[in-house]
């Protein structure tokens, strides 16, 4: 059992990553901040729960993930997103593989090809059932059990969410980038290579 | 040895850390004689370093871990100690 004396010492440490986590749920930052006090609140209520020696962060994310669930979806009122357009595989790789990079890696001309903004907007854009799954795994490195887990949601579903998630994500920053000209209009761009 | 269809669709579990071991050393075997899926793997892991760096550091609010620990230290169900 844990002592919640030691909470703050233990627990803090994890606040810059929940914030950002609770920024993309909610996608403004006076719900990140009222979200982070929950979550913080009743971590600390229940942290005699938490056993020693089991993973503080994973633990932390799920009432995060539960408290967001339970309280902001509501509040935000969106209406069901279900929805989410088609997108063929590797949709991104081959409209950006096909550019002239040899002078960088790929990571560097991903890099510089999205803006921080973007890519938060392509992840804070997509279905709340489908951005929580790209959330709690592509930047929180959780696994299929402890998404499944944290959404009560079967593997199965995680991944399909995934799959139909990234897609979409990478069509919308693929978009941003053709917005600002730095990709061809056509969306054939890489059979002229 | 699996061909390339096979392979491409196992790039996100494989990239996930989600297949077993055989499942996982069947994907090496393959990029490692297949430039053109290795390419494809190589750069879906360079594009989820990017967007998970990109989609963290964002700056906290000012007084936010001040605001949140003064409710530590409370006794909150009454029975003398904290918690």
């Amino acid at each position: 059992m844990a002592d919640p004396s030691e909470f703050a010492q233990q627990a803090m440490q994890y606040a810059p990553q929940l914030y950002s986590a609770a920024l993309r749920m909610t996608r403004n930052s006076s719900d990140a901040e009222d979200l982070m006090q929950d979550t913080y609140l009743r971590a600390y209520r229940g942290f005699a729960t938490f056993s020693d020696g089991t993973n503080l962060r994973a633990w932390l994310f799920r009432i995060l993930t539960n408290t967001y669930i339970n309280t902001y979806r509501a509040k935000q009122r969106r209406p069901q997103e279900t929805e989410l357009a088609d997108v063929e595989d590797l949709y991104l790789y081959k409209r950006i593989s096909g550019l002239d990079t040899a002078a960088r890696s790929a990571e560097d001309t991903l890099f510089a090809l999205f803006t921080d903004d973007e890519v938060k907007k392509a992840l804070e854009d997509l279905p709340e059932s489908f951005r929580l799954p790209v959330l709690l795994a592509d930047v929180e490195q959780f696994s299929y059990k402890e998404i499944a887990e944290m959404l009560d949601i079967p593997i199965g579903t995680v991944m399909s969410r995934l799959h139909r998630g990234r897609k979409a994500m990478q069509k919308a920053l693929i978009d941003f980038a053709t917005e600002r000209g730095l990709l061809a209009r056509t969306a054939e761009a890489h059979d002229d290579v | 040895m699996s061909d390339c269809n096979e392979t491409l669709r196992e790039l996100e579990t494989f990239l996930d850390g989600e297949l077993d071991e055989p499942a996982r050393d069947a994907i090496q075997a393959h990029l490692g004689g297949c430039m053109d899926c290795l390419q494809a793997f190589d750069f879906h892991a360079e594009l989820r370093i990017v967007i998970q760096h990109k989609c963290q550091h964002d700056e906290l609010p000012a007084g936010l871990l001040s605001r949140i620990e003064m409710c530590f230290g409370e006794d909150f169900d009454g029975d003398g100690r904290i918690g």
